[in-house]
């Protein structure tokens, strides 16, 4: 006698159990056009920012001397001391470098720094909130006291002492700002494993026979899931700033490579003669940030069973 | 009520104390020290600054020291700047960074209040959007882009307005004078403005929805008086809980406003230490801000349950 499988039956499940969260919160997110066109806008910088070699004719680290602080062609006004020509379409550095790519380069640092450290942050705080929540009184005291204890670091001062320690290691400078990053993730992750244990739906599901693991699997981690994954896209933002603070007070990525921080940094102290050095990378954070907090708040839009 | 702050202070101390030792052990990971130089000194004087500042000694013994010192606050010497304190440094970028952060923050206050009610009474209004909007602006555009972007329109292109000049100077302190106060305080303040503001637009639209005020309207209060007597004060409350991060968001931007006005403060003090690995003094801002920022939550927690009846002492 062979067994039967329906395939139908099962496939019917799983898309019911979907669109009890996922699907719908897609759905939702979709619908924020807000969210959208700060997907459009981050996929597009993410995209020139891979393919940056790609994109202009100049690398981020040829220096020329006879286009230095030169604006770009279609630059308004009369008061410049020099065009760049060319395909410069930034302007060019205080080293007649292109800016295009150079922003672009620093584009490439900012979000890796901001994917790479968020995913740090979301390791150590996932585990270390979730070991607290489910150790339970002493040990969830101690470890939370510790968290209280960092809390009142100011934390920028602690990044940048990190930053000072590991002598600017480019690497380095990742884990520095998510092992910095992650104690509010610990305290949701804790509050939310601690709340969702002593639900009557987890007792439903034992009731009805679930296993334990199932429990765990369909019921606990779709609920930590999803303030993890809000909490993690106002993460990013949060860290491309701090490396971007660092790097502007100069403690930061070390030349010929730059992000954001350094460029701002370098436009300021350029600004009265060549705004544009300014100007560009600012624009180009500022979508960013911008970008980042509409999708997070789509996501806690979305994703937040409360206002369904 | 005594009893609550006193176990607060008390239970303050240990946190204190584990942020030394991390703050201290770390700060020795480092490779190098201040001392390095690019010109090789002779050992026997290198042994004699190493001796002067006890860096011969071994590690746990420095840390004893250090913490000896600490007890009767003496943050010890500089490393970098010769016959200075750590003490005597914050103590003079302390009132430059005192009177910026303050400013700010009144400043901050006022705003955010003023522009988080407004918000609330027109629910979904222009004036409502426009403020979040705003707010959300502050919030992601980072204090570095805006200050500089101030500086060009306000101190390198000027302001013209109904014939008057309204250029500021671009930097420096001047001892204070009010026209190198106002670009500093306005970028320190924008992003609190903005975050207040959110937070007051949020708290008073529910109170606004609370039964207290159904019934403050109900026997015939005038509207003004409902809303500032009845909802303002309630509507306040979560606010005294965010003035501890206020005031650290308040610290972070310093670093940045301070060195983009060329303000000596105690930011400037702090960058100028991480970069030349001044040890000591690295070390004594970040243990004279967390003490701080200790002591701001201590008194906002002893602020909010005297504010709020329904918050006990106990525990």
């Amino acid at each position: 006698m062979s067994i039967t499988f329906d395939d139908t039956a099962l496939d019917r499940a799983f898309d019911v159990r979907g669109r009890s969260l996922w699907v719908d919160a897609r759905r939702r997110l979709l619908a924020n056009k807000a969210a959208v066109a700060s997907m459009i806008v981050l996929v597009v910088i993410a995209l020139a920012a891979i393919l940056a070699p790609l994109l202009s004719p100049y690398a981020y680290d040829s220096i020329d001397y006879s286009v230095i602080s030169c604006a770009p062609d279609w630059w308004p006004g009369d008061a410049i001391a020099c065009r760049a020509g060319g395909a410069h379409w930034f302007g060019t550095d205080a080293v007649g470098r292109d800016l295009f790519i150079r922003v672009l380069y620093g584009a490439r640092v900012s979000l890796a720094v901001g994917i790479v450290a968020t995913l740090v942050s979301l390791l150590i705080g996932v585990g270390y909130g979730a070991i607290a929540g489910f150790a339970g009184r002493r040990l969830d005291g101690l470890m939370m006291r510790f968290v209280d204890v960092l809390y009142s670091l100011p934390y920028i001062f602690l990044v940048i002492v990190l930053m000072v320690i590991f002598n600017r290691n480019f690497y380095l400078t990742f884990v520095a700002i998510g092992a910095v990053e992650w104690l509010t993730m610990a305290r949701i992750v804790r509050g939310q494993t601690l709340s969702i244990r002593h639900k009557e739906f987890i007792e439903a599901a034992r009731a009805a026979g679930v296993g334990r693991f199932a429990t765990i699997g369909r019921h606990v981690i779709p609920n930590v899931v999803s303030p993890v994954v809000v909490y993690m896209s106002l993460t990013i933002p949060n860290v491309i700033l701090a490396e971007s603070f660092v790097s502007f007070l100069g403690l930061g990525i070390q030349e010929p490579l730059t992000s954001w921080g350094v460029l701002i940094s370098q436009g300021a102290d350029q600004m009265e003669a060549a705004p544009w050095m300014l100007i560009f990378p600012s624009l180009f954070m500022a979508a960013t940030l911008f970008a980042f907090n509409f999708i997070g708040d789509g996501l806690r839009d979305a994703l937040d069973p409360k206002d369904r | 009520m005594l009893g609550f702050a006193l176990r607060r202070l008390l239970g303050a101390i240990p946190t204190l104390i584990v942020i030394v030792t991390l703050s201290f052990f770390v700060m020795r990971l480092a490779p190098g020290g201040p001392f390095d130089t690019q010109r090789r000194l002779p050992p026997e004087i290198e042994r004699n600054i190493a001796a002067a500042y006890h860096l011969d000694k071994p590690l746990y013994e420095q840390y004893f020291l250090y913490l000896g010192r600490l007890a009767h606050f003496d943050l010890g010497p500089s490393y970098r700047t010769k016959d200075f304190s750590v003490a005597r440094l914050i103590g003079e970028g302390l009132p430059v960074s005192a009177r910026l952060g303050l400013s700010a923050m009144a400043l901050a206050l006022v705003f955010g209040i003023g522009f988080g009610v407004a918000a609330a009474l027109r629910q979904n209004r222009a004036a409502d959007y426009a403020v979040m909007s705003f707010a959300t602006a502050g919030i992601a555009i980072p204090t570095f882009v805006v200050a500089p972007v101030l500086t060009l329109i306000f101190g390198v292109w000027g302001v013209r307005l109904f014939g008057v000049d309204l250029s500021l100077p671009v930097g420096g302190w001047n001892n204070g004078a009010l026209a190198n106060m106002i670009l500093p305080v306005a970028v320190l303040a924008l992003p609190e403005i903005a975050v207040i503001a959110r937070l007051v637009r949020g708290s008073m639209v529910e109170v606004l929805r609370s039964n207290f005020v159904r019934t403050a309207r109900a026997k015939g209060l005038p509207y003004r008086v409902v809303v500032l007597r009845h909802a303002l004060p309630a509507a306040l409350l979560p606010l005294v809980s965010y003035l501890g991060p206020a005031f650290a968001g308040l610290l972070t931007g310093s670093l940045v406003v301070e060195r983009i006005f060329g303000i000596p403060g105690i930011g400037r003090y702090f960058v100028e230490g991480a970069t030349n690995r001044d040890y000591t003094l690295v070390l004594g801002v970040v243990i004279f801000y967390a003490a701080f920022i200790i002591l701001l939550n201590l008194l906002a927690d002893i602020l909010y349950a005297v504010l709020d009846p329904r918050v006990r002492y106990a525990r």
